[in-house]
């Protein structure tokens, strides 16, 4: 009877380790093993330790794009956060407003990456785009193909544009949980808006909140369809974040090598950065 | 503390209200006095978690005004008049402690922090969650959940009334009965107003000094405890007051007699019972005796409940209900008397006095 | 037969469930009595096959279903929450499991008839839950529990979240109607009051362990420990640690005479205990022991009264037929009747002698 019951789970999870398998395990193997060998093509390789690791970790290049891409992850979360919060709040909580907000809110989820970026690649153009020949018109310098501040502007508004919503759903669903005692509860305490937001609202959304915002890090601190798509990177090297410097370096310059060594330090370092987040969140969660 | 008056009022959840049945709340104009401890009794859907709401302030009445100590405050929020409630699930907040959920009230009124710890630690005393002032609300039990809740209420000495809404709800038996008798403590010591819905009689009974008991939308009767159970003014609270309920029989009235089927049955009053439709007679288990001099009756089920026991019996064809207490013996072949004093006659569901 | 043979129950290192050995009989009423979180559900989920117990087996009908899933099993389950399919009548909820099954039309209609009979559901049949009160809504999910005509129905208190007048009217019916089913029928409660009205055999429960188990009316009446005779206790059980002297219990200062039935009770500490109608406000009795107590707080119950008195340390309960409204902190002479008195050792176990 114990047998039965055993084997079944296991047939039921095969297709999952299976898939994890395929998707996961053997492309990181494989870069695994590109990374501790060097290659000249014709399918000769070269042991070559960790010197491609080394290389990597002593480059300024690589410094720079990750300071670069934390700064940007960063930013959007200082942004995204905070705004998502005060829309959630302010979202109807019944009536026939609640779905035309939550559709209106689900729209930019909608927009693949790549689009999003040609929209803003467009409408930021001084020529032809709205928004770039608006701002021209004002006396406002803005060229995102030349100023590496307006360049990189454009990647965060573009990104608050994108995402911003993705952290207002997991918080709308986070207050809409909350009993309308606690509300009723607070009134008659005297309680004053700040008040509520701060220690019923809050805690409440806390949960959410750290899958929006591990969510969010890990998907800012991935970013490379967008300023590819919009800035290619530039001007000059302003927007090369990690993801992008490794495309060049693997497929400009073909050096597999050192762009599979910088793939796994770029995977350990989210990974890193992820338990930390993690850990420290639901800490002091543990603790509250 | 203040006395509350319920001058004129209805309520209807609907915008416009044209038939009587559109009300949720049919008219109530009542008035509690300062100090009273009233409870709220009645089935769900009987309007008086509306009639709570009312008073507190959540819910604008449709019609009629409320007034606190005669001041109206119909048009004033729930802040602005000064009320304390506790919910059916307890109200904490999880991030502070103990000690900062009773202070929260009081700081948010900007209550001078000396003031804030006496007041406070005379809470902790009172409801004796003194060892735990210092540890987070969260993962608390419900019942030490629910006193804070309660302490929140009490820790403001200048509040109209507290109010509360089925608060042992949550809370095991054997919880309920410590939390009731404290309860009941805190009122006898401090004599606030308190307004306390449930839809559990023991509750009810042994909360309040005057128990309203409210039926589809209007109150029934308010009366104290005993009244309740010994003169029962509709068969809704003669049946909803007691378990079991009371005993219905149909019966015709001939002066200071009652026919139930073939059976006449002294009373000691002669019912004003005019040219009603449908007239019963109606007599609580308690009162029903079983012994070997009486009136036939068929004995059914005997449920023995420990402390007593219930008889399901058939008298004249209807179904009555007597309790036994224990130790006391039913005899073999028993007949049934009825306590004449414990006796109440209703003619359309409405108990009748006695006639001029 | 449903036989659950040391069966424990453990998760993350700790026992929900201590060993436990339990044999339910066919067309029983079996009650699990005990306070929140003392393993009721832990216990039923067990019974169901929902889990799998840690160590020990199930077995039913002398076939051990131990790693059966609950699929396989013929099991019915109702819980405190008014679980019914949204979107189909109340016909349809109904005839759901027996649809499941494949029976056909015909069969399928007279027994959802019958049931709706039997739970007085026959006006509502066309209706969804949604439209149904509390009390209609959990009708529903009974009646669907016995047209699947399981061989084991669990009750996980399904009467918690009605009003207590309805509790109290299907209280009365449902033993009649498990009486016709025929299956085993286990029904949780934290109430001691509903485990007697409900009668059958009760099995109390607490911290994971089952204290004692038999028919209900004589667990009430003969607890084998402390612990059975205060979840019992509703209102609570009443208790008193006192020092068994020769004829003498003493507390403190006071004395109490030794009842006969507890004479054969050798001298040292033990608690003794009484349910609150035992103490009266008159001596009725001629046996009874006056004792001097301090009034609390007296709650009055229409019926009767609860007076809170405290005796030294103690804290008790009077329960009095009719009105007694007695001023806090008094000192009033009441009765207790000894012939009834229960003793405990100091390990809880009962020492009345067993009859």
């Amino acid at each position: 009877m114990q047998k039965t019951w055993n084997n079944k789970a296991w047939f039921l999870v095969l297709p999952v380790l299976l898939l994890v398998a395929f998707s996961a395990v053997i492309p990181l193997m494989t870069v695994v093993n590109y990374s501790v060998q060097d290659t000249f093509g014709n399918n000769e390789f070269f042991w070559n330790g960790t010197d491609w690791f080394t290389e990597i970790l002593h480059s300024d290049r690589f410094w720079d794009a990750l300071v670069r891409n934390l700064s940007f992850s960063v930013i959007i979360l200082a942004i995204e956060i905070p705004l998502g919060i005060v829309i959630a709040l302010n979202m109807p909580k019944k009536g026939v407003g609640v779905s035309v907000c939550l559709v209106l809110m689900a729209l930019p989820l909608l927009i693949p990456w790549n689009v999003v970026g040609t929209i803003w690649q467009v409408f930021g153009r001084v020529d032809i785009g709205l928004l770039g020949h608006t701002l021209e018109a004002l006396g406002i310098n803005y060229n995102y193909t030349q100023d590496p501040f307006a360049a990189w502007i454009t990647v965060i508004v573009m990104d608050v544009w994108h995402w911003t919503s993705l952290v207002v759903l997991l918080c709308y669903a986070g207050l809409v949980s909350i009993p309308d005692a606690y509300y009723q509860a607070a009134k008659i305490d005297g309680a004053s808006r700040w008040s509520v937001f701060r220690y019923i609202q809050l805690p409440k959304m806390k949960r959410v909140l750290l899958i929006a915002v591990l969510l969010r890090f890990m998907d800012s601190f991935m970013i490379y369809t967008e300023p590819f798509v919009v800035t290619g990177g530039g001007p000059g090297n302003s927007t090369t974040f990690l993801s992008i410097d490794l495309v060049k370096m693997a497929v400009g310059q073909f050096d597999l090598g050192p762009a599979a060594a910088m793939s796994i330090i770029y995977f350990l370092i989210i990974l890193l950065l992820s338990w930390v987040f993690y850990t420290v969140m639901t800490q002091s969660d543990a603790e509250a | 503390m203040a006395r509350i008056d319920l001058d004129h009022i209805r309520h209807a959840y609907g915008a416009k209200p044209t038939r009587e049945s559109d009300y949720a709340l049919k008219e109530v104009h009542h008035s509690w006095n300062d100090g009273g401890a009233y409870a709220l009794l009645g089935p769900s859907g009987c309007g008086k978690t509306t009639l709570l709401n009312i008073i507190s302030g959540l819910l604008h009445p449709s019609e009629g005004r409320i007034l606190f100590n005669g001041k109206d405050v119909t048009n004033l929020s729930t802040q602005e008049r000064n009320i304390a409630q506790v919910f059916q699930f307890p109200v904490i907040y999880d991030t502070m402690t103990v000690y900062d959920n009773l202070a929260f009230p009081l700081r948010n009124r900007h209550v001078p922090e000396a003031e804030v710890n006496r007041r406070v630690n005379e809470i902790l005393d009172m409801t004796g969650l003194s060892d735990m002032a210092r540890r987070r609300a969260r993962g608390l039990t419900a019942d030490q959940k629910q006193k804070i809740s309660l302490g929140r209420g009490l820790v403001r000495n200048d509040v109209n009334a507290i109010l509360f809404d089925e608060p042992l709800t949550v809370i095991d038996p054997h919880m309920k009965w410590v939390l009731r008798s404290q309860l009941k403590r805190l009122h006898r010591q401090f004599g606030f107003t308190m307004v306390y819905v449930t839809h559990d009689q023991t509750e009810a009974l042994t909360f309040a000094d005057k128990v309203v008991v409210m039926y589809d939308g209007q109150i029934v009767q308010i009366g104290t405890p005993a009244e309740l159970f010994e003169r029962p003014s509709h068969t809704f609270v003669g049946y909803f007051i007691g378990s079991p309920g009371m005993n219905f029989m149909e019966a015709r009235v001939d002066g200071t007699s009652a026919t139930v089927g073939s059976q006449s049955i002294a009373l000691a009053y002669a019912p004003a019972v005019g040219g009603a439709q449908k007239i019963e007679l109606g007599i609580r288990p308690e009162f029903v005796r079983l012994q070997r001099e009486g009136l036939p009756v068929r004995i059914g089920k005997v449920e023995d409940i420990g402390r007593q026991r219930i008889v399901r019996a058939e008298f004249e064809g209807k179904p009555l209900a007597v309790v036994v207490p224990e130790g006391m013996d039913i005899p073999a072949d028993p007949r049934v008397q009825f306590d004449t004093s414990a006796i109440n006659i209703y003619a359309d569901s409405w108990r009748v006095g006695s006639e001029g | 037969m449903l036989e659950l043979r040391d069966v424990t129950k453990m998760v993350a290192g700790e026992y929900h469930i201590h060993p436990t050995s339990l044999t339910l009989e066919r067309g029983s009423l079996n009650v699990l009595l005990g306070p929140t979180l003392s393993g009721k559900t832990s216990l039923m989920r067990l019974m169901a096959g929902l889990d799998r117990p840690s160590s020990g087996s199930v077995v039913f009908d002398g076939k051990d279903v131990t790693g059966l899933p609950v699929q396989s099993r013929n099991v019915a389950m109702v819980y405190q929450q008014f679980i019914n399919y949204p979107a189909l009548t109340v016909y349809e909820n109904i005839a759901s499991p027996m649809r499941i099954a494949g029976k056909d039309q015909q069969t399928i209609d007279k027994a959802v008839r019958k049931a709706a009979d039997l739970l007085k559901l026959t006006p509502y049949l066309d209706r969804t839950p949604l439209n149904l009160s509390g009390g209609q809504q959990q009708r529903t999910a009974l009646a669907r529990a016995i047209v699947k005509n399981a061989s084991l129905v669990l009750l996980d208190e399904p009467l918690a979240n009605l009003d207590y007048k309805l509790r109290e009217e299907l209280r009365e019916e449902l033993p009649k109607i498990f009486a016709e089913s025929g299956a085993i029928f286990v029904y949780a409660t934290t109430e001691p009051s509903e485990a007697l009205l409900l009668g059958g055999n009760t099995a109390t429960l607490c911290e994971g362990r089952i204290t004692q188990f038999g028919q209900t009316i004589s667990v009430y009446r003969n607890p084998a420990d402390l612990i059975t005779a205060k979840t019992f206790g509703d209102p609570p059980l009443n208790t008193l640690p006192v020092v068994k002297a020769g004829t003498i219990f003493r507390a403190g200062a006071a004395e109490i005479a030794v009842p006969s039935h507890l004479a054969h009770i050798a001298d040292g500490p033990l608690t003794i205990a009484f349910q609150p109608h035992h103490l009266k406000r008159s001596m009725e009795i001629p046996a009874a022991q006056a004792l001097t107590v301090r009034t609390l707080i007296s709650e009055i119950a229409g019926s009767e009264s609860f007076v809170h008195v405290a005796f030294g340390d103690a804290r008790w309960v009077m329960l009095a037929h009719g009105i007694h409204d007695i001023d806090p902190d008094q000192n009033i002479t009441l009765y207790l009747d000894t012939s009834r008195l229960m003793a405990f050792g100091p390990d809880g176990r009962s020492l009345a002698a067993t009859a």
